[in-house]
C-alpha cells in the first residue's frame, strides 16, 4: 500500500524537488541519534509533498578542526561507514576529512552541490528520453558557476540539530556571509526537541528571518538527549554503549580501544579552528 | 574474607509491544550498575513478554511479540526471551512469574551443584552462592504501584523483600520520589537499586507504534530485523491499536475483590 501510494505521488506530483541532505559534524562517534536525524528529516520533507529525498551524506569534520577529544578522522569515517551499511540512502563522504586545513561548512556544501550538479548533468547526458530537460540542465549548469539554486534542479540542504542553528550566534564561529549563503541559497533542515525554540532564534536574526522559508524545522516529539559526548563518557568509564550505536560501531570501538581518558584530552589546550581563523582575520584587520 | 559477588539474574516483565533498543538498554545499564556495586555478578537476563490475557490496548498477539524479541536479542550473549508467562491461559501476576523463574534458577543451580537442599531449601555453600533474581524495570513501572487495583499489597511486599528491584530511569528523579512516597518501598529500600542514565531518552514502544501507524521511519530505534518482521506481518496499524479498546486491564478485574494495595500506607 505504501509503495503504491509513493508511486502515485511521484507520478502525479512531478514537481517534487529532489533533495540531498548533508550533515556536517564531528561524528565522534556516530550514534543512533545522528542516524535518526536523517530519517526524521526525510519523513518531514516528503510529508510536505514538495520534496523527494534521494540521498543523505555524512561528512565528518577533519582533524584540523581541533575540537577537544576529537579522534582521528580515519576512525570516525570508518565508523560512519559501518553505521550506514544497512542504509539504502545514507552515505559517508570523506572529502572534508581529507583536507589538511579545516574547511568552512559553506565550502563543504558548495563542494557537494557542485558534485551533485555534475552527476545530474552526466546522468541526463545518457538519458535520451529527457531531451528537453537535458537542454535546460545544460543551460542551467553553464550558468551555475555562481551556484544558483535551480527551480527544478536538485537541492542540497544542510541537516543539523537545533544546537547548530543556535551556534550561528556564537561570535567568530561562523562568517556572516557563510550563514547567508547556507540559508539563502541552499537551505537548512533543523531537528529540534521539546524545550528548544528554533523559531524564536530565527525570529531574532534578520538574516535567518529573511530566509525562513528555507529553514525546515522538524520536531522530534520524543526526547532523546543521548549525545556522542555521553557515549564517550560511558566508554571512558567502561560502561556499555550497546543499543546507542549500531552494533558494528560498538564492535569497532571495542576492537580499536577508542575513547579513553587520554583521547578526551586531545586538543585540550588548542583553540578551535574557526575561532583561530576568524580571530586571526580580525586581528590582522 | 574475599568479597563474594552474588550471581544475579535480571528479569524484565512487560508488553514488549514491540521490543525496542530502549528495552535492551535497560539490561545493559542495569548490568553495569550492579557490577559496579561490587556485590553482584550479572549472569543472565530474561525478557518475559506478558500474555495476551493482559488486555492492554494495542497489544498484538504474543507469538509476534516473542518472535520480535527473539530477533532483537539474537546478537546478545546474555539476555534471552522466555515464553512461559505468555503461554499461561490467564494474565499472570508479576510476582507469580518471578516465583516461577526463581524455581527454574533453583533447579539449574541444584543440577549444577549436584547437591540436594534440606527441607527448608537452604544451602550452605559459600563457594557458590545461590543466584538471586531481581525484577528489572523502568521508572514508570515503579510509579505504577500507585495505580489503584493494579497491585496487591502482599505482592509488592514479596517483590521488594524476597526478590528486589532494579529500576532504571532516564533523566528524571521520579524513582527516588516513588521510593520516598511508599512506606513499603522505603522499608526495603536496600533492595531497590536505582540506576540513572543521566540523559533523557523518552523513546517508547508507544511512540514506535505511533510512528509505524503513520508510516514514519523507526530505523535506529529498534533493530532492523524487528522492522523487517513488522513489515512482513503488517503489525501495528490503526486497527491493531484499537484492540482491547474499552476493555479493562485484566489485573484490575482479577484483583477487584481482593485487598487492594494502597500506597499511602
Amino acid at each position: 500500500n505504501l509503495l503504491a501510494w509513493a508511486f502515485w505521488r511521484l507520478i502525479y506530483n512531478p514537481t517534487t524537488s529532489k533533495v540531498v541532505l548533508l550533515a556536517c559534524g564531528s561524528f565522534n562517534p556516530i550514534t543512533n541519534v545522528h542516524l535518526r536525524m536523517f530519517e526524521l528529516a526525510r519523513d518531514h520533507l516528503e510529508d510536505t509533498g514538495q520534496y523527494s529525498v534521494i540521498k543523505g551524506i555524512i561528512s565528518p569534520v577533519g582533524d584540523a578542526y581541533k575540537k577537544k577529544g576529537l579522534i582521528e578522522a580515519s576512525h570516525r569515517v570508518e565508523m560512519a561507514r559501518l553505521a550506514t551499511e544497512s542504509s539504502e540512502w545514507i552515505t559517508v563522504d570523506s572529502w572534508e576529512s581529507q583536507q589538511s586545513d579545516w574547511v568552512e561548512t559553506a565550502k563543504v556544501i558548495r563542494h557537494h552541490y557542485e558534485e551533485l550538479l555534475a552527476r545530474e548533468h552526466n546522468r541526463d547526458n545518457v538519458d535520451t528520453v529527457k531531451y528537453t530537460k537535458k537542454r535546460r540542465i545544460e543551460e542551467n549548469y553553464i550558468a551555475s558557476s555562481v551556484h544558483h539554486r535551480k527551480r527544478d534542479g536538485p537541492q542540497l540542504m544542510l541537516l543539523c540539530g537545533a544546537d547548530v542553528l543556535e551556534s550561528f550566534g556564537i561570535p567568530n564561529l561562523w562568517k556572516q556571509e557563510d550563514i547567508t549563503e547556507i540559508v539563502g541559497q541552499y537551505g537548512l533542515v533543523c531537528i529540534t526537541r521539546c524545550g528548544g525554540d528554533p523559531y524564536k532564534f530565527i525570529n531574532q536574526s534578520d538574516d535567518l528571518w529573511k530566509y525562513r522559508k528555507n529553514i525546515h524545522v522538524v520536531h522530534e516529539w520524543v526526547t532523546n538527549d543521548i549525545s556522542a559526548t555521553h557515549v564517550r563518557r560511558a566508554l571512558r568509564r567502561g560502561r556499555s554503549v550497546r543499543y546507542l550505536l549500531p552494533e558494528s560501531v560498538v564492535r569497532y570501538v571495542q576492537e580499536h580501544g577508542l575513547y579513553s581518558a587520554d583521547s578526551e584530552q586531545k586538543n585540550a589546550d588548542v583553540v578551535l579552528a574557526p575561532f583561530q581563523k576568524y580571530s586571526d582575520a580580525s586581528t590582522s584587520g | 574474607m574475599a568479597s563474594c559477588r552474588a550471581p544475579l539474574v535480571l528479569l524484565a516483565c512487560g508488553s514488549f509491544n514491540p521490543i525496542t533498543n530502549q528495552h535492551m538498554r535497560l539490561f545493559e545499564l542495569a548490568r553495569d550498575h550492579m557490577h559496579s556495586t561490587g556485590r553482584f555478578e550479572v549472569v543472565g537476563g530474561i525478557v518475559s513478554p506478558v500474555s495476551d490475557g493482559y488486555g492492554k490496548q494495542g497489544l498484538v498477539p504474543a507469538k509476534h511479540r516473542i518472535s520480535m524479541a527473539k530477533l532483537a536479542l539474537q546478537s546478545s550473549n546474555w539476555v534471552t526471551v522466555d515464553e512461559w508467562e505468555s503461554q499461561q491461559p490467564d494474565w499472570t501476576e508479576t510476582v507469580v512469574t518471578m516465583r516461577y523463574h526463581h524455581g527454574q534458577i533453583l533447579k539449574e543451580y541444584e543440577q549444577s551443584a549436584g547437591r540436594h537442599s534440606d527441607t527448608s531449601g537452604n544451602f550452605a555453600s559459600p563457594s557458590s552462592p545461590f543466584p538471586q533474581l531481581k525484577l528489572l524495570c523502568g521508572a514508570d513501572f515503579l510509579s505504577s504501584f500507585k495505580t489503584p487495583g493494579l497491585w496487591l499489597e502482599d505482592h509488592v511486599e514479596e517483590l521488594v523483600q524476597r526478590f528486589g528491584l532494579v529500576c532504571v530511569s532516564r533523566g528524571s528523579l521520579q524513582p527516588e520520589r516513588a521510593v520516598h512516597e511508599s512506606d513499603t518501598l522505603f522499608r526495603h529500600r536496600r533492595n531497590v537499586f536505582l540506576v540513572r542514565e543521566w540523559v533523557r531518552n523518552e523513546t517508547s514502544a508507544t511512540e514506535i507504534r505511533r510512528a509505524l501507524r503513520r508510516h514514519l521511519s523507526v530505523k535506529y530505534l529498534i533493530p532492523d530485523s524487528v522492522i523487517e518482521y513488522i513489515r512482513q506481518h503488517e503489525l501495528y496499524t490503526e486497527d491493531s491499536e484499537r484492540r482491547n479498546e474499552g476493555t479493562a486491564l485484566r489485573p484490575l478485574i482479577k484483583q477487584a475483590h481482593q485487598p487492594i494495595k494502597s500506597l499511602d500506607d
